[in-house]
């Protein structure tokens, strides 16, 4: 990990050696665009046969920060990974004649199927709830916009509730309101944890820099998610190449129903 | 030690798989079943997801068929014939139970329609043979003889039209009832990932009145069929044939019924029923109480838009 990281560092604190960075005079750095530049400890992840969850590293840097702002920590970043997107049905159990059964779904369109969140305090708090809803940052911001007819408002929010709920009891959303530190003065670290059930895919790393609650810049960078070695083959195959692949299945089925039959054979 | 199963997408401990498949593979070779009716509600117990259990448990139902159907077929206790015929209603029914069981999933009611299948034939068939095997256990004490049925009475299944002559059974059959009792098998396979031998047998026997000689290879031939088609249809409709799963459990469960049969020629025939009824209550049961206790979370997320 380390020796990922090394080269990392060492290209950020360069970015932010350029005179452009240092030489700006205090009070005149509100006519100088600031600047966000970050780099993954990886930008591939491997999911093995003994998987279990990885952590993933984002370092970043503020360039062209004011001073003014820095000092009394107006700055603040929020860094997020978002899994890939899919639709998403939430049902609700109801006892009918004794029995529990799924009565009422709800289906969301297109929200991603993992998430993990890290920021340097808590969301809320770096901006107003609107502006966060309108950016759509935060497992409580996300935009989850029911397909089809929805019966009563209530309802919906009771759904939406629910499926926050469940995907933060699962570990596919995590929320780590100090997950991102500052290193030195422009200089900064997130850590997030990827889940074991981490689905495969192409992920979104994504930081965003917020100043004095309001949102300016954003940057983002793709993380693949890949399942390697056997299990990959046996998915690959699963859902490439299903007839060949039922047909193996029944094939293993004859050779062990049959090499037993010949090994234990007591005549 | 785990493995990870790339269709169930889980990490389980191997050595429940093994021993799950272990212990099964034993108890269908001591009663002489196939044991597909206890893997797949076994398999949803440790939470493997029930799409995933019924299809794995027809695959597995393949392997544990097979060696049964090739001593019967060189005993010559097989009947061909008799076998195509039950075949072409299984390949039909498991055709439209692989359809059937889509449709569930797509809205949401699968898992349910599983559980109440297996809580009534489980609960059924277990209180039927418990019920048989005490009235046969109270007969052999009171030294009773059999009440002797004469398997050639004919019903009303034998005056339906549409007659074929099976040599090898000495019957002669209207094949309508044949292709029904077929049809009817290969749904059950395809939704409950079973292989109906504890159906079909009976009912060959009491209903078409097929000697016992041959019921059981028979049977045996129309479940490897049926059940290897409903492993490739899954396969391809459902994706929910897990390998890993399934060849673990295979493995495991050819080795078991070796023991199980040397243990069962030793248990005398009733007391050996009235234990499989007990059992087959005792799992149908546990899935009962599943249904009406209060789930811990009465929300579910399922990925991908299926209730449309």
């Amino acid at each position: 990990m380390a020796r990922l990281l090394s080269p990392i560092l060492l290209a950020l604190i360069l970015a932010l050696g350029s005179p452009a960075a240092a030489q700006v005079p205090f009070g005149e750095a509100s006519t100088v665009k600031e600047g966000l530049e970050i780099g993954t400890s990886t930008s591939e992840i491997a999911i093995t046969s003994d998987f279990r969850g990885a952590d993933l590293t984002v370092f970043g840097a503020v360039t062209n920060a004011d001073e003014l702002f820095l000092a009394i920590g107006q700055y603040d970043i929020v860094v997020t990974l978002e899994g890939p997107k899919d639709y998403a049905t939430v049902r609700r159990k109801e006892r009918v004649l004794g029995i529990w059964m799924n009565t009422e779904s709800m289906t969301f369109e297109q929200v991603p199927e993992s998430y993990s969140i890290a920021s340097t305090r808590q969301i809320d708090s770096i901006d107003s709830a609107p502006a966060l809803n309108n950016i759509g940052i935060g497992i409580s911001h996300m935009t989850l916009s029911p397909i089809g007819y929805v019966g009563n408002a209530a309802s919906l929010n009771e759904f939406r509730e629910a499926y926050r709920r469940l995907k933060l009891s699962g570990g596919l959303y995590q929320n780590d309101t100090s997950g991102v530190r500052f290193l030195s003065s422009n200089l900064f670290r997130a850590s997030l944890r990827l889940p074991a059930n981490i689905p495969d895919g192409v992920h979104m790393v994504r930081a965003y820099l917020f100043k004095g609650g309001e949102l300016l810049l954003e940057r983002e960078q793709p993380l693949r998610v890949v399942k390697t070695g056997l299990e990959q083959a046996i998915t690959d195959a699963a859902h490439n190449r299903p007839i060949v692949y039922g047909m193996f299945c029944v094939l293993i089925a004859v050779v062990t129903g049959w090499g037993a039959s010949l090994l234990f054979r007591r005549d | 030690m785990t493995v990870y199963l790339p269709i169930a997408e889980l990490s389980v401990n191997i050595f429940i798989i093994l021993g799950m498949g272990a212990a099964v593979g034993f108890l269908s070779g001591m009663f002489g079943v196939g044991g597909g009716f206890l893997i797949t509600p076994l398999l949803i117990f440790y939470n493997i997801p029930p799409v995933v259990a019924v299809a794995t448990g027809a695959n597995q139902v393949v392997a544990s068929s097979i060696s049964g159907a090739i001593t019967h077929f060189r005993r010559g206790t097989l009947d061909m014939k008799l076998g195509t015929v039950l075949l072409v209603g299984g390949l039909l029914g498991a055709t439209v139970g692989v359809w059937i069981f889509s449709w569930l999933r797509r809205v949401g009611q699968l898992d349910l329609f599983i559980s109440l299948l297996y809580v009534v034939l489980l609960g059924a068939i277990g209180t039927l043979m418990l019920m048989e095997s005490l009235r046969a256990m109270r007969r052999a004490k009171q030294n009773q003889p059999l009440p002797l049925k004469r398997p050639g009475q004919h019903n009303w299944v034998h005056r339906l039209p549409l007659k074929m002559r099976f040599k090898k059974s000495r019957i002669y059959l209207s094949a309508i009832p044949i292709v029904v009792l077929g049809f009817v098998i290969g749904v059950l396979t395809s939704i409950m990932g079973v292989g109906g031998g504890f159906i079909m047998v009976p009912a060959m026997i009491y209903l078409l009145r097929i000697p016992t000689n041959v019921v059981v290879g028979t049977s045996l031939f129309q479940i490897i069929f049926v059940t290897a088609y409903t492993t490739m249809v899954q396969a391809a409709t459902n994706y929910a044939v897990d390998i890993v799963l399934a060849t673990i459990l295979m493995i495991a469960g050819v080795i078991g019924a070796q023991y199980g049969v040397r243990v069962g020629q030793k248990l005398r025939g009733e007391q050996l029923r009235a234990l499989l009824a007990l059992l087959v209550l005792a799992v149908g049961i546990r899935l009962a109480i599943a249904l009406v206790v209060k789930p811990q979370d009465v929300y579910s997320i399922a990925v991908g838009g299926l209730s449309y």
